[in-house]
């Protein structure tokens, strides 16, 4: 065990490493020459020596190696560099807009449990029956749809047609609503599909041939003994769906002005503000690696089965 | 997560199965009346896709646009049928792309083994790990936006998955008695990935493409509707329903032609990969 979380630990650096290096890169192929806008936003005429000493200044004349160590050595001490827009310390805008991208989420993740858990439920249970089809369908649809339109078609007929809840912008827990559905909706489908195959699994297994002989009733069979071993394997893709989640976040939170993260690095996208663009890809990479591995790491401490099957391998 | 194993081909029983399945052949046909419309849109389209014409804004059907004109007075059947042109042709090329990138790696590595291989996986463990979504954003961001930018950015992630696919499968074959006997025959080794080899890789590869499709449409009009993929005015789905995004409202069929069309085709897609995943689930249990 200790010898596994110090491979995920190594593995976790490599990545990050990986990560940092390819964002940098990135940032020295983006078109512009920085010490260009800088001086022309200082003065209005350019000279050779100007240029020869802003670059000086920057370090821009080391070699890339060096300048990668430098950059490195601040990004670790949480300095992204500043908003070419509004001079704001990257870090402190990113700070701002997390708690709104949170929320979102949280609402996100409520709906996509109060779809999949019992779509998966009744799938399982009518195996074959209608309810399983149509959980099939809402599945399929689901997976199919693209994000961005269904949340323009619940703007549409909640806000324009019925007019119950608020079109965009952020506020009380009703801007949330919309916003909430958009992105947890079309997550589900990989929940229920897998909440299904797991509380299949489970009601063929023993321990459930053992409630039903004691005459637990069939539903508390279901909830207490399968879809708690279903929830399991869906633990596992919940780190994996962080990416997800966040890839959606952009969308809806551009849809719906929702002032989170996600429209954050739109909007630093459309002004080719580079540092703003580079910090987020640093901060929601590092989210994403550290969860995954975390959730891995996780599974293993939970599932007695595996952490037992690896203890009698070593 | 239970995985679905890729690494068994699929069977002739099972292929048989699988042609008998109604919902597979429904994806199937409606993809290929896609992919005719895509090859022939040039000589269908009732109108000039991109011909401005403001005095016909926000036109409702007739018979000279038969599904109306949007706020530039553009038709929006044509636009629709030039957009899928846009859409069929760069999930294509991106899954070329990435084809012809992660498969020829994933056997060399694997047949070669050694240093090679070791490096090659380390490198797409490090970036397997970055989701692709977060590398399309960056690649867009830092390179400006651009369809071939988006394209680049999807080819770069996915390859990774194929070229492990693939190295998986020549692993497991590399040992079986027919290699070893072609080694001992005297075959070079681009003879024995050439004859041997690619025909084991073939079947996984297109479960594999089957499941990936759809996917690929999805992110590709999602960054277009964001604006970082298409171009306006050139006609693609997202793109379309991003400028039609402020009009919505007076002409709903701006938005829902476009994104009927997504779903559809996407729909089909997963029917498709559906059909394959119920077979592979049920050898898995």
């Amino acid at each position: 065990m200790l010898l596994q979380l110090f491979s995920r630990m190594i593995q976790l650096i490599f990545v990050l490493l990986m990560l940092s290096i390819a964002t940098f890169l990135l940032m020295k192929m983006a078109p512009g020459d920085p010490v260009l806008t800088i001086l022309k936003a200082s003065e209005g005429a350019v000279s050779q020596l100007d240029q020869e000493q802003v670059r000086e200044q920057l370090g821009l004349n080391l070699p890339l190696i060096q300048q990668y160590g430098l950059w490195l050595w601040s990004v670790l001490q949480l300095d992204l560099g500043r908003s070419l827009v509004n001079n704001r310390a990257v870090w402190d805008l990113m700070m701002d807009r997390l708690p709104a991208t949170i929320n979102l989420t949280a609402g996100a993740v409520i709906v996509l449990l109060l779809v999949s858990v019992p779509l998966g439920v009744v799938a399982a249970k009518y195996k074959g029956k209608w309810p399983d089809h149509l959980s099939r369908l809402f599945a399929l649809i689901g997976a199919s749809i693209p994000s961005f339109w269904l949340g323009l078609l619940l703007v549409y007929a909640f806000a324009f047609k019925l007019n119950w809840l608020p079109t965009m912008g952020s506020g009380d827990i009703r801007h949330l609503i919309l916003p909430s559905i958009t992105l947890g909706f079309v997550m589900a489908p990989e929940y229920i599909r897998l909440l299904r195959s797991g509380i299949l699994d489970a009601l063929s297994q023993e321990y459930v041939r053992a409630a039903r002989a004691r005459g637990i009733a069939e539903w508390r069979i279901l909830a207490k003994h399968a879809l708690r071993a279903a929830l399991l394997p869906v633990m596992t893709i919940f780190g994996m769906s962080l990416s997800g989640l966040l890839a959606g976040s952009v969308v809806t939170e551009t849809l719906f002005a929702w002032p989170g993260l996600g429209s954050m690095v739109m909007e630093a996208i459309i002004q080719r503000n580079y540092p703003v663009i580079q910090g987020y890809v640093l901060l929601t990479g590092v989210f994403v690696v550290t969860a995954n591995i975390l959730v891995d790491l996780s599974y293993r401490l939970l599932d007695p089965r595996i952490r037992a099957k690896r203890g009698r391998g070593v | 997560m239970k995985r679905i194993s890729l690494l068994q081909s699929i069977t002739p029983y099972e292929s048989r199965q699988l042609r008998s399945n109604p919902l597979v052949w429904m994806g199937a046909g409606i993809i290929l009346v896609f992919i005719l419309v895509a090859l022939i849109g040039p000589w269908i389209v009732p109108n000039d896709p991109l011909l401005v014409n403001m005095s016909d804004r926000l036109l409702p059907p007739s018979a000279q646009f038969p599904l109306g004109t949007d706020h530039l007075g553009r038709c929006i059947l044509s636009r629709i049928i030039e957009g899928t042109r846009t859409t069929m042709s760069t999930s294509f090329l991106v899954l070329l792309t990435v084809i012809l990138i992660g498969v020829p790696l994933g056997m060399l590595s694997g047949f070669w083994g050694g240093r090679l291989d070791t490096l090659l996986m380390r490198f797409v463990d490090g970036i397997g790990a970055v989701p692709e979504f977060l590398l399309a954003v960056a690649v867009a961001g830092f390179l400006g936006p651009g369809l071939l930018h988006v394209m680049l950015a999807v080819a770069c992630v996915k390859w990774i998955t194929y070229a492990r696919l693939v190295r998986s499968i020549i692993l497991l074959e590399k040992e079986k008695d027919y290699v070893k006997a072609a080694v001992v025959a005297g075959s070079g080794m681009w003879t024995i990935l050439y004859r041997h080899l690619v025909r084991q890789v073939m079947s996984p590869l297109a479960v594999m493409t089957a499941l990936d499709v759809g996917r690929f449409i999805l992110l590709i009009s999602m960054l277009s509707f964001l604006g970082l993929g298409v171009q306006p005015p050139a006609p693609e789905w997202g793109a379309m329903l991003n400028e039609g995004r402020s009009y919505f409202q007076a002409a709903p069929q701006l938005m829902i032609y476009p994104g009927v069309c997504i779903l559809i085709v996407v729909f089909s897609c997963n029917l498709i990969s559906d059909g394959i995943r119920d077979h592979l689930d049920v050898r898995n249990r």
